[in-house]
């Protein structure tokens, strides 16, 4: 070892796939325990299975892409690195954005709703109190080091997944109609009363599409960790896989339970669809299970977002995207602190204004806009790094297709969006739009580019 | 002692462990600050593991 790397921090390599899965899957899970019902809403029944599988469908897409990539860029950042090294720097510091705005503004919605969950218990507990302690809490054991953090993750995810099993089998799902009455609940009433299979048609069937990605939001943060993985080409794959997985189970779980227990009008509407469907069952011991993985839920998606927008703050600071000082690596814990840190009073701030559904919603958005990236990332990583010149940890099949599938499905989840939530689409356009003048006439005048590129890559193809 | 007391002291006891959480980090972070040299805690390059792990024979920048 030379004196020059004695003299280098770098973050802790120690996560494996167990931690990877318990990352995306803590991210996203809490998308079952509230959020996707709002399918129902729009499209009925049937309208909230179709938005499932199309969001299964685009977000297996995302899965697969993002495999490869991360598995051959193992740097802090993901996407955001990812598309420094494809696209160029204004990409990636879109995408940088697009990450930190996505994973921040959802721990504050996860806090949120952990005060607000606690305030349906009894209504004299402070939800601000609660925002703070849980930010403050899980900002405390991201400090303190990345292995424990998504190990007390994986805990908590693996218990909120069980609670999701357990509904299942608390409904007595062997017995139809017994406890899960799918006949009663799909009948239609007739007499002029909207169909609960598909009260809207078609069109209820697109609109339902803006809330059908909450089933899998935020699995593509697996990408976030690559630089602490003990060897990122095999966790990466593995636990962003196995990941999508026990999601795709989970939300098909989730949509038969919750529409198989409440009435669609009821459903469509409720704040906490599943814990609901654990009262309509009438077990106490169900209803405790799943307030307990309402709850861990929250904990688990707060607490991968913290690390995630982390990672990502981080790796613009060290590029100097941002002021370089945010680039720190703690002596002792070697986790981001200072990126840490500065993302506590963000976070704290958005909860503490407790407007769920705009905070929610330009997450959403961020998110959206990652995706639409993501498919001209992977093409032209393809055609800058041909299959032989670079070793990847994954190859994802069918090339160029799941692309373009992931291009058309995104189009179609925006078109979605803008017809709910126009404004908001309009505004973060407009705030990305104003920071992307920033960067260009601004900040990347001070970035020094000799110390962008410093992957140990060969020479791309055509340069 | 009554319900709304008890949710009380639950929420006095949330505030002083949040913020007692908080300030832990920051103290911290203080100390590091002043304690570490500054061209350290920044030192992190991206690439570094990828050499040891990736195995690219013909490593070269752009």
């Amino acid at each position: 070892m030379t004196a020059e790397k004695k003299q280098r921090l770098s973050l802790l390599r120690v996560l494996g796939p167990m931690h990877i899965w318990a990352l995306g899957v803590g991210i996203v899970l809490v998308g079952e325990f509230m959020g996707w019902n709002f399918t129902v809403a729009k499209g009925g029944v049937f309208g909230a299975l179709v938005a499932c599988w199309f969001a299964g469908i685009l977000y297996s897409c995302v899965a697969m892409i993002d495999s490869e990539v991360s598995s051959t860029v193992a740097s802090a950042g993901g996407q955001y690195a990812q598309a420094k090294h494809i696209i160029g720097p204004l990409a990636a510091f879109n995408l940088g954005l697009f990450l930190i705005f996505e994973y921040s503004m959802l721990a504050s919605a996860d806090a949120i709703v952990v005060g607000a969950v606690l305030q349906e218990v009894h209504s004299a507990f402070n939800t601000t109190a609660f925002v703070v302690l849980t930010i403050a809490f899980l900002t405390w054991l991201n400090y303190r080091g990345v292995h424990t953090t998504l190990t007390f993750n994986f805990v908590i995810t693996a218990i909120a997944f069980v609670t999701i099993i357990l509904l299942l089998f608390g409904g007595e799902f062997w017995s139809p109609g017994k406890i899960i009455d799918t006949k009663t609940f799909y009948a239609d009433p007739g007499g002029g009363a909207l169909d609960p299979k598909a009260p809207y048609g078609w069109l209820g069937f697109l609109a339902a599409l803006q809330f059908g990605i909450w089933y899998y939001l935020g699995i593509e943060g697996t990408c976030q960790a690559a630089e602490e993985c003990r060897s990122a080409p095999r966790a990466l794959p593995i636990g962003t896989m196995s990941g999508l997985i026990t999601l795709l189970i989970a939300a098909t779980i989730t949509w038969y339970v919750g529409t198989g227990l409440v009435d669609w009008i009821t459903l469509g509407s409720s704040a906490y669809p599943l814990y609901d469907a654990a009262l309509n069952t009438g077990k106490q011991w169900l209803i405790v299970a799943l307030f307990i993985g309402t709850v861990l839920s929250c904990l688990a998606s707060a607490n991968g977002c913290i690390n995630d927008a982390s990672r990502a703050w981080f790796a613009m600071g060290r590029d100097q995207f941002i002021p370089r000082f945010f680039g720190g690596v703690h002596p002792k814990y070697k986790t981001p602190y200072r990126a840490i840190l500065f993302l506590v009073p963000i976070i704290i701030a958005f909860g503490y204004t407790g407007l769920l559904d705009q905070v929610i919603t330009f997450s959403i958005i961020s998110g959206l806009l990652m995706y639409a990236i993501m498919p001209i990332n992977i093409i032209r990583f393809r055609r800058l790094y041909p299959m032989d010149s670079i070793r990847r940890g994954y190859v994802y099949p069918f090339h160029p297709y799941p692309a373009y599938v992931l291009m058309l499905f995104a189009a179609g989840t925006f078109i979605a969006i803008y017809f709910g939530y126009w404004k908001n689409l309009v505004a973060a356009m407009l705030f990305y739009l104003i920071a992307s003048l920033w960067f260009v006439f601004h900040r990347y005048r001070m970035v020094d580019r000799s110390k962008l590129y410093t992957m140990p890559w060969p020479r791309p193809k055509g340069y | 002692m009554s319900s709304e007391n008890i949710v009380q002291v639950i929420n006095y006891v949330a505030w002083v462990v949040g913020i007692g959480l908080l300030l832990w980090l920051f103290i911290d972070a203080i100390r590091v600050e002043t304690t570490y040299d500054r061209e350290l805690l920044v030192s992190s390059v991206e690439g570094e593991i990828e050499k040891e792990i990736m195995g690219h024979e013909e490593a070269a920048k752009y």
